[in-house]
């Protein structure tokens, strides 16, 4: 009934890419995109593109699974676009009417706007799309490590995120079932106005929450049956080890930001 | 109220890395006032199968018809009226603040009177083993077993023609068990409804239904009575199924004593059977 919504949005494969260890590809993620946000030299702006490129192809995602992620920006983005088309003022005016002006330099600027967002959500989704939720939690949990000394509880948090991922499925299907119980026996979530609309999912949302309830304290139930009690002394079923492949990557990276840098500053 | 299945395919997730297919080329024909068991192992495409039956699931290809009705097409209103389909634990979809509002649910969405509401309720609750006590209570004080009746009760009320159970025992005391499966039994018998009962227990299909469909890996492996399924039970033990203990006893019993009916498959069956041939003083039976 809610169709096939992939959050979480893993697809599976064992490219270079998804091979990267997490903490690496984190890090490596948001170098990536604050260089995105740093270069302004068209050759800059072409080669982080060719960058970008590069790793989807490496990925081994297909085009059409890495670009999903524009499909709800799409609003934003073409937002973007037209308030920087509409009001940076430039030399160059190419049309001119009462208060709107339209300016080759806008015109430049919303494209290198667009260019950008489109470019940090690929990445984005291109790591998510190549390491498992609880890979990245991992990561994330191992990064966040020094705030220990701090009393952030980074255990405790990256544990909520790793069952909040593990959950969601469940509780789509979940949805999904309990929607198709009450289609079953009468509801219509498809017609009427919005209040009606919301007011035909009282029915699914009742249950769906006691259900909720109902696992969160079994799994805490059975999380202390196995002497769960948090971080400390806990060891991993999956060690992550730096291997010749992060070595690799994380190298390729650093000749392309220099790459970028001598781009910038030569042009 | 023929149910007529044809080349039906569905396909989890189709056109992603994680599609599964579920249905591979179902045909199949449910008659009127058919009480049919569909068994089949885990993940074996039964319940995907059963809720094409009334437009929860749209076939990747194929069709499905009931009753003249396209079960693929946009209005399913009446068709879901006139199938009704209780889920497996269906007591997770009550969220009413009584028992009686949360019955009247379906009733109330297509617009039944308050009068005729209120005897469906009262016929409801009955048929499936409660007494009226329970209407005023809320749906999350009472047992497990009872939410189970009170979900079941809340298909009933809208007189389906053919009504589908997704293991409606799973989970429940044997008395619990027995029950249900005894009301639907006899509301089969008495109102003439098609029933489809989707569930692991051979025991169960093999008391109550005359039809057995056997699904093996998205498709029907065995579709005959229940006697000539079970008379096949090297081909169940394969496919994962167990015939049912009591005819593994007479298929045993049969071996030693010449004429012993190998084909038993209930319990009342193979009692009258030992019966017959204790008083015989143990001579063979003559068949």
């Amino acid at each position: 009934m809610i169709g096939n919504i992939t959050i979480g949005q893993y697809y599976p494969g064992s490219s270079i890419i998804h091979r990267v260890d997490p903490r690496v590809k984190i890090i490596l993620t948001l170098i990536f995109m604050i260089l995105v946000f740093v270069v302004s030299s068209p050759a800059g702006y072409a080669l982080v593109t060719l960058f970008t490129m590069i790793a989807v192809f490496y990925s081994e995602v297909p085009i059409r699974y890495a670009l999903k992620g524009l499909k709800p920006l799409l609003f934003i983005i073409i937002f973007v676009a037209l308030i920087n088309i509409l009001t940076v003022k430039g030399e160059t005016i190419l049309f001119e009417y009462s208060f709107i002006h339209i300016s080759l330099e806008g015109i430049l600027t919303a494209g290198k706007m667009c260019l950008r967002l489109i470019l940090l959500v690929i990445t984005a989704s291109l790591m998510t799309l190549t390491t498992t939720p609880i890979m990245l939690t991992d990561g994330i949990e191992k990064l966040l490590g020094p705030l220990k000394y701090i009393r952030v509880p980074t255990h405790e948090i990256a544990m909520m995120m790793t069952i909040a991922l593990r959950f969601i499925p469940t509780l789509m299907d979940e949805t999904d079932k309990i929607m198709k119980a009450q289609a079953a026996r009468g509801a219509d979530f498809d017609t009427g106005n919005i209040v009606q609309k919301a007011k035909s999912f009282v029915p699914v949302l009742v249950p769906l929450f006691i259900s909720a309830f109902r696992r969160a304290d079994e799994l805490a139930t059975a999380m202390e049956a196995r002497c769960y009690r948090g971080g400390e002394g806990r060891t991993r079923m999956k060690q992550l080890k730096l291997t010749k492949t992060d070595a690799v990557v994380s190298g390729f990276i650093l000749i392309f930001i220099a790459a970028v840098t001598t781009a910038e500053i030569i042009f | 109220m023929p149910i007529i299945v044809k080349d039906l395919v569905y396909t989890y997730l189709k056109d992603t890395p994680l599609k599964v297919d579920a249905l591979n080329g179902v045909n199949l024909v449910i008659g009127d006032g058919e009480f049919v068991g569909i068994i089949g192992q885990t993940g074996s495409g039964k319940t995907t199968l059963v809720q094409h039956f009334n437009g929860l699931l749209k076939p990747t290809s194929g069709s499905v018809n009931v009753n003249g009705m396209d079960a693929t097409g946009k209005n399913l209103k009446e068709l879901r009226r006139q199938v009704g389909l209780v889920f497996q634990y269906p007591e997770h979809q009550l969220f009413e603040e009584t028992v009686a509002k949360d019955i009247a649910f379906g009733m109330k969405k297509i617009g039944v009177t308050p009068e005729k509401i209120n005897e469906n309720i009262k016929w409801a609750i009955k048929t499936v083993g409660l007494s009226e006590d329970i209407l005023d209570k809320s749906p999350f004080e009472i047992s497990g077993g009872q939410k189970r009746r009170v979900a079941i009760a809340g298909v009933l009320v809208m007189e389906p023609k053919i009504l589908i159970l997704d293991e409606p025992a799973a989970g429940l005391d044997p008395s619990g068990r027995d029950d249900i499966l005894a009301n639907l039994s006899d509301m089969h018998r008495n109102l003439g409804i098609t029933v489809i009962l989707v569930s692991h227990s051979m025991e169960d299909i093999a008391k109550f239904a005359h039809r057995v469909i056997v699904m093996n890996d998205g498709s029907v492996q065995m579709d005959g009575s229940v006697r000539e399924v079970f008379r096949r039970s090297d081909e169940l033990e394969q496919l994962g199924l167990q015939p049912p203990q009591i005819n593994a006893l007479a298929r045993k019993l049969s071996r030693i004593i010449p004429g012993f009916n190998s084909e038993l498959i209930t319990v009342a069956e193979a009692k009258n059977e030992i019966v017959k041939f204790l008083a015989k003083g143990g001579e063979p039976l003559q068949r």
